[in-house]
């Protein structure tokens, strides 16, 4: 077997991968990254909206600083975020567009003068100032405050992508596309790097690495329908859950965007809503006002696909071939926005669906997008209980969203967590020796290369397709937006069983080189292990909190479940083991959201209470120390006074 | 009953010992809104699970799925079996480096090209985290926005006739690419530097003008106009250069 080291291997060539790695080969370090696929066709360059940064130039974001961002930050994740982590976000986003626009993003600027736009529904003249023209302008996204979302058009994820991985060639940092992380090597609750599968032609390697950081973005593919890539499988997550140790994070927080495509389930960015398209249903009747009158299309994520759930549940959805949908209409904003603006939606609905969204109402329903959840890391980016393991960007739960994110808010996520986590993972490289441990590497990969060989020689006849379709179903069907303690109850028996089936999977084609069969069927038993993860976190969970709805617990219960979850799964266990620890010093005490009803239970506990056993109770997790002390980036109350936290160098 | 499809598809995988280059027939009943995507998954699924193809956005955006459909580099994500025949022929885009089946490696080529023309902002300035941004009049954005979006697919260099008498040729891909930073103020190359770079048979002048390229770029991009521009712009700069040149033979 091949062994390839480096001082920092990078799992995952996204936006928040690349980030890290160019934050380290800045520091002189040597770094290997290694992609599914070539790093500009990572699921990054499908972000079509922004990024929030409270750069506050257009007159819309006038006022605007990184308090009032991390107030929005805040109360979307429904209080489930780490206050100081979204502190710690907000405070450097604004920086993190400046940079991206001196490596070259061509953001769209402020033109003074008068604009026409709309808003809430009406045509609007907002008077721009020339003061301001040139900078960085924004565009309108859900449950924010200002105009804050910074755009490339509706290509943001791709030209930031490109523009990162310029960087990132520039400085001649390694990558080896292509290639699949099947297990990570470590020993004692120390990793030493990654043992891999080529896809070009299944040589299994092992690369070792001083720090191994995860980036792998989402496991939206786990709902069959979803906007997520086909390639997002949740394969960087179960390398943290598979160690036995390393936690995830509130993998029951999934997000549903109100605006997926039908058929398709492709994605239509929120900056449609953001720009004034409006949500009608099968009579044309726009019916978001009349559930959310403050703010209508544009409350966050979890409000609008519910309301959107609810409203079709009332028998108001048009019926198609594809199940009940509701429309998206674009068509006031006209042929010049949509053909600029727009355009990347506009390619989508006339590609794949013949739908002109100048003359014509696009169909759209909720369709699976984000994961709140992931690899628990601490404000570092250091994964629990594991030195020398860090997570950024989706995979991660580093905890900015809770249990949900506003949109713009991931895709800068990557970008701010990529230069924050970089900084730490090129500390850490820089103190520490390299391990090239060759028999525990050996050993890491005979495990591997047994499983092939159980794949290929096993005297099961379970198919690996129709086992990633059950598994689908079942989440789709029972741990959807409205869950039930009976769905989810059904969904855990599932999912149990095909958990045990995984091993009964049998490949057909006798190759373990270039085969995609073996490929999917190595990723099978991580597959069905998140998602009883998500199922059986979501049971357990009794309370609803952002996107996870109970309907038989309706309410958000801060007294048992201001906390996040927890989920290991133990070498040789038939399920995950869950744990709970608070969500992180609170700043912001508990409150209401001001949009998307429903009732709160209070805390008992005063917020001093709260704070003072947080640090306790996430050692006991397994947190890592970090750097800093705990909570010393949030400055005590800045929110009262609305004043900006000070920018981290 | 929709239609029934035949589809005929290239097969080699270097990596299995007596594996040859040839042609495997397939059958599948079209369904609505049928794309090659959908297609390609349900062959591999129901018929050949070791069937080789790349997709990964399945929404037109990531560049990995282009293909030869009928004899035309096109992204199967986005193509409809509506507007094809009944047969259905699909082969691995040329010029790149065969991986297996369908799976051409574009990303090794295309890093390449980025490293060949520099593909980055050039600039002695160090970024100042506490500065305002340098400020970017909202048209000149959108103008480099423009020529960002290439998603480097392939089926320009597919569609090239001269990237087969020169290998080492930028193609529209790696044209368009200098394009975009030559626009773009932050970029403080010279002129000379661009000259170096566009002026050989590998660069702008080596182009015998076929245009397949701009025929068959999937995002439209106006592949024409930018050659055009280029040599327009190496044209001046090559001609002041001889008139220099002369004028120093002379005097």
């Amino acid at each position: 077997m091949r062994l390839l080291t480096s001082d920092v291997l990078v799992i995952g060539a996204g936006l928040a991968g690349e980030r890290v790695a160019i934050a380290c080969a800045s520091e002189g370090l040597d770094v290997t990254i290694l992609s599914l696929v070539p790093p500009r066709r990572s699921h990054s360059c499908a972000a079509q909206g922004g990024m929030q940064a409270s750069l506050g130039n257009s007159v819309m974001g006038e006022g605007d600083n990184s308090t009032i961002h991390w107030l929005d930050t805040v109360r979307g994740s429904d209080w489930g975020a780490d206050q100081e982590v979204a502190r710690i976000f907000t405070d450097i986003a604004p920086a993190a567009m400046r940079e991206m626009a001196h490596f070259g993003v061509p953001w769209n600027r402020v033109k003074g003068g008068p604009q026409e736009v709309f808003i809430k529904g009406k045509k609007t003249t907002i008077v721009e100032d020339f003061e301001k023209e040139g900078l960085i302008t924004a565009r309108a996204f859900g449950g924010t405050a200002k105009w804050r979302t910074c755009y490339t058009a509706d290509g943001t994820g791709h030209s930031v992508l490109y523009t990162m991985d310029n960087m990132a060639v520039q400085l001649g940092i390694t990558v080896h596309d292509r290639m699949e992380a099947l297990r990570l090597i470590h020993a004692d609750g120390n990793c030493i790097g990654a043992i891999v599968r080529s896809l070009r032609d299944g040589e299994i390697l092992a690369y070792v690495a001083k720090a191994t950081v995860i980036a792998s973005g989402g496991y939206g593919r786990l709902y069959g329908i979803s906007t997520n890539a086909i390639i997002n499988e949740g394969t960087g997550s179960w390398l943290a859950l598979q160690t036995g140790i390393v936690p995830l994070g509130n993998m029951e927080a999934v997000q549903f965007h109100p605006t997926g495509l039908v058929p398709t389930d492709i994605l239509v960015t929120e900056g449609c809503r953001g720009d004034g398209g409006l949500l009608l249903d099968v009579d044309e009747y726009r019916f978001m006002p009349d559930y959310e009158p403050e703010k209508q299309e544009l409350a966050s994520r979890d409000v609008v696909s519910r309301r959107m759930m609810e409203h079709i549940q009332k028998g108001k959805g048009v019926k198609s071939p594809y199940g009940d949908h509701l429309w998206l209409d674009l068509r006031h904003l006209g042929e010049h926005h949509l053909r600029t603006k727009l355009r990347e939606v506009y390619d989508i609905c006339m590609y794949f669906i013949g739908v002109n969204p100048i003359q014509e109402l696009v169909p759209v329903r909720p369709t699976q997008h984000y994961s709140m959840g992931g690899i628990r890391v601490n404000k570092d980016g250091h994964a629990y209980n594991m030195e020398g393991l860090f997570a950024a960007g989706e995979v991660s739960c580093w905890d900015l969203h809770g249990f949900n994110r506003l949109g713009g808010n991931s895709l800068a996520e990557t970008v701010v967590a990529g230069m924050v986590v970089g900084k730490y993972v090129a500390d850490y490289a820089k103190k520490s020796a390299l391990v090239a441990d060759t028999s525990l590497a050996e050993s890491f990969a005979s495990k591997e290369i047994d499983k092939m060989s159980h794949l290929l020689n096993n005297s099961g006849r379970e198919n690996v397709y129709a086992l990633r379709d059950e598994i689908a179903e079942v989440l789709s069907n029972n741990v959807g937006i409205f869950r039930t303690g009976g769905d989810l109850e059904n969904a855990v028996a599932r999912i149990k069983d095909i958990v045990s089936r995984t091993g009964k999977v049998k490949v057909r084609t006798r190759s373990t080189g270039l085969n995609p069969e073996i490929s999917q069927a190595l990723r099978i038993e991580g597959m069905a292990k998140q998602a009883l993860v998500i199922a059986a976190g979501a049971l357990a969970r009794t309370e609803s909190r952002g996107a996870h709805t109970r309907l038989d617990y309706p309410d958000r219960d801060d007294e048992n479940w201001l906390n996040r979850t927890l989920a290991r799964w133990p070498e040789d266990a038939d399920e995950p083991v869950l744990t709970y620890e608070s969500v992180g010093i609170l700043d912001l005490p508990p409150g209401e959201r001001g949009y998307g009803g429903g009732k709160h239970i209070p805390m008992k506990a005063t917020v001093e209470e709260y704070n003072a056993r947080v640090y306790e109770d996430q050692k006991a997790n397994g947190l890592i120390d970090t750097s800093e002390p705990i909570g010393s980036r949030l400055p005590e109350k800045a929110w009262r006074e609305g004043s900006p936290g000070k920018e981290v160098k | 009953m929709g239609r029934q499809l035949s589809f005929k598809i290239f097969r080699y995988n270097p990596t299995l010992k007596d594996n040859k280059p040839h042609i495997d027939f397939f059958q599948i009943e079209e369904t609505p809104r049928l794309n090659v995507f959908t297609a390609l998954f349900k062959i591999r699924e129901e018929q050949a699970p070791d069937l080789v193809f790349d997709f990964v956005c399945r929404a037109g955006v990531c560049g990995s799925c282009a293909m030869m459909i009928n004899g035309r580099p096109t992204l199967a994500c986005r193509t409809l079996t509506s507007d094809l025949p009944d047969t259905i022929e699909l082969f691995p885009i040329p010029f790149f480096k065969l991986l297996g089946d369908l799976s051409v490696d574009t990303g090794v080529w295309f890093r390449q090209m980025s490293e060949q023309v520099e593909s980055w902002i050039h600039t002695k300035e160090e970024f100042d985290p506490t500065a305002e941004e340098e400020r970017m009049d909202n048209a000149l954005a959108n103008k480099i926005y423009e020529t960002e979006r290439c998603i480097e697919c392939g089926c320009c260099m597919a569609g090239c006739a001269t990237a087969l008498i020169y290998p080492n040729f930028f193609g529209a891909a790696g044209l368009f690419r200098i394009g975009r930073f030559f626009i773009d103020p932050r970029d403080k190359r010279k002129n000379q530097d661009w000259f170096e770079l566009v002026s050989t048979d590998e660069g702008v002048f080596g182009c015998i003008g076929m245009m397949g390229c701009d025929d068959v770029c999937p995002k439209d991009l106006s592949l024409l106009e930018m050659f055009a521009y280029i040599r327009r712009k190496m044209s001046g700069i090559g001609l002041r250069k001889r008139q220099t040149v002369k004028k120093d033979a002379i005097f």
